[in-house]
């Protein structure tokens, strides 16, 4: 099977402002209409990963990168990269719901106005149709201008991915975003990423091995800054070619 | 079977006393301040009542007749006025402070507001009468005046000739002297507006303007409101500051460019020249109503401030 190249990763270092190499050498493809998991124990850069591909580091000063990603064909870490039309292509998605202090209809649409679409018909569609794609529409339908801090917690979550999905990206992010959600609602956003890879690329970072496992298509596992192993979901939980990955997804630590 | 209470360690008992009757001392302090006013006002108090002495205009120690509305509304005029001056330029600093400006410049920016914030309110005063006055008289009324002069209702607050000793002038030295204040709890609320929800507005193609604009604000808009009130409430009882600027004028006049008196002017002018007991208890009387000013400001202030930490802090 010929799998397309959304994002390439090529030897790429990444500093924090302190001056702790985060991310050594990492080379790792994602691929298109895909789900890429990253996992490993807490604190070896697969959040400050998922971080550089949308170039969140640079809200901070003095983060450092060093290498190259390819986004399709130009390289995103480019100091010449619009930071703003990229973080409109590849979407993020966060541990935390991070609705934002207005109605339901006015988060989702907030990107949208952001993008320079004003017609209320437009926006209306569009809010609309990005509420089904995050199977949020038939329990806020009736409540577009309520508060957004009234859903549930697991609600606003999908109010988030709805958010991120009403800019039409090519790549979302998602930052273990089940993690702070019960059973329920973290089963409906499973569900949700399997229906979104038929028209985005997912990288996801979870802790969460049985997630990663259900939902992913590729795994990638990082340990200290490095990418230790990737592969197919299914070898890598079930024939590793590492040591270290074997020890990590039977559990023997982590 | 019910849990049987240890008895308190003895030192511990000592030291909690001792804080407690600290604390306690403040609210005796209150009540004992309001009890000093009430009783030294009550001859004014049962000559004027309360309404009347409150909507009076008059103040007249020869005739023995007083009425706090000049006072009144000297001391709202020169406070609305230096809280419509502060707020943008405060807001506007603690924008700057909290998403705008690059590390290496945060701290000094904070030290050089807090240094604002430390000079004595006389320094102001007297700052405003010889440089201020002198500029705002020479400068800036005269234009104000001139562009001003064909615009209806507008012209009004600019008659008269431009002396710089006049509400305007009071009001601008009133407000660079809260700027400080307002402008730190401004970044405190900003503050709490988490990092994560700002991360992602960036995170969906927001530019700075647009987070600040979008997120921040609304984010904040309770606590920078509440630290408004409270600023207000600091302009209120100010007084050296504003005593170099205002003249003493008990008139209710329409002209920015007149000059006035509020509450804590004439309390600090006249208590060396009350000279029979209705004159004196007028002035006790006045500081009362201050009191009760400042004290209404301050529990909306709270109100506010204590809404914006509930709904944002969790």
């Amino acid at each position: 099977m010929l799998e397309q190249i959304e994002l390439r990763v090529k030897g790429l270092n990444f500093y924090y402002s302190g001056g702790v190499h985060a991310l050594k050498q990492i080379n790792l493809p994602i691929y298109r209409n895909h789900v890429t998991a990253l996992i490993g124990p807490s604190g070896c850069g697969k959040t400050t990963l998922l971080r550089c591909f949308n170039r969140m580091h640079d809200l901070y000063p003095g983060n450092r990168y060093e290498g190259e990603i390819y986004f399709v064909k130009d390289n995103i870490l480019s100091p010449q990269t619009d930071l703003i039309s990229l973080r409109s292509r590849i979407g993020m998605v966060f541990q935390k719901p991070t609705p934002f202090p207005m109605t339901i209809f006015d988060n989702i649409a907030y990107g949208l106005k952001l993008k320079g679409i004003k017609k209320r018909s437009d926006l209306s569609e569009r809010v609309e149709k990005a509420l089904v794609h995050a199977a949020l529409w038939d329990e806020v339908k009736d409540k577009l201008n309520a508060s957004a801090y009234d859903l549930s917690g697991g609600q606003q979550q999908r109010l988030v991915i709805a958010r991120a999905l009403a800019v039409n990206p090519e790549v979302l992010l998602f930052d273990e975003p089940t993690s702070a959600l019960d059973p329920i609602s973290t089963a409906k956003i499973e569900e949700l990423t399997a229906t979104l890879k038929k028209e985005i690329t997912i990288i996801i970072v979870t802790h969460n091995m049985q997630q990663a496992a259900r939902i992913s298509d590729w795994t990638g596992f990082m340990m200290l800054g490095e990418l230790i192993e990737f592969d197919g979901t299914n070898k890598i939980f079930t024939a590793p070619s590492e040591k270290l990955t074997e020890d990590y997804v039977t559990g023997r630590f982590g | 079977m019910a849990i049987t209470l240890k008895r308190k360690n003895p030192v511990d008992l000592i030291f909690s006393s001792i804080t407690g009757l600290a604390s306690l001392s403040v609210i005796l302090f209150i009540i004992g301040i309001m009890y000093v006013l009430v009783s030294e006002s009550s001859l004014a108090i049962e000559r004027f009542g309360i309404l009347k002495f409150l909507s009076s205009t008059e103040w007249n120690p020869v005739k023995e007749d007083f009425g706090a509305l000049t006072n009144i509304y000297g001391t709202v005029l020169t406070t609305v006025l230096s809280l419509l001056f502060a707020i943008p330029v405060a807001v506007g600093i603690a924008i700057f402070v909290t998403e705008i400006a690059p590390n290496f410049l945060k701290g000094p920016i904070g030290v050089a507001i807090e240094l604002l914030a430390a000079i004595p309110s006389i320094i102001y005063g007297m700052w405003g009468l010889f440089t201020l006055s002198p500029i705002m008289s020479n400068y800036i009324e005269p234009v104000l005046k001139k562009f001003t002069a064909n615009i209806p209702l507008i012209n009004i607050l600019f008659q008269g000739t431009p002396m710089g000793i006049d509400i305007l002038t009071a009001s601008v030295i009133l407000s660079i002297m809260i700027i400080p204040f307002t402008a730190s709890i401004a970044r405190d609320s900003f503050n709490l507006t988490p990092a994560v929800v700002k991360e992602s507005a960036y995170a969906i193609g927001a530019t700075q303007w647009e987070v600040v604009k979008n997120v921040v604000l609304p984010y904040s808009k309770l606590g920078v409101f509440g630290g408004s009130v409270l600023s207000l409430g600091r302009a209120l009882g100010e007084t050296m500051a504003v005593a170099f600027v205002l003249g003493n004028n008990h008139r209710i006049t329409t002209s920015l460019l007149d000059a006035a008196a509020t509450i804590t002017v004439t309390l600090a002018n006249e208590f060396a020249e009350a000279d029979n007991d209705v004159y004196l208890s007028s002035l006790f009387y006045l500081a009362l109503v201050l009191f009760v000013m400042s004290f209404i400001t301050l529990a909306i202030a709270k109100f506010f401030l204590l809404r914006a930490e509930r709904k944002y802090s969790r």
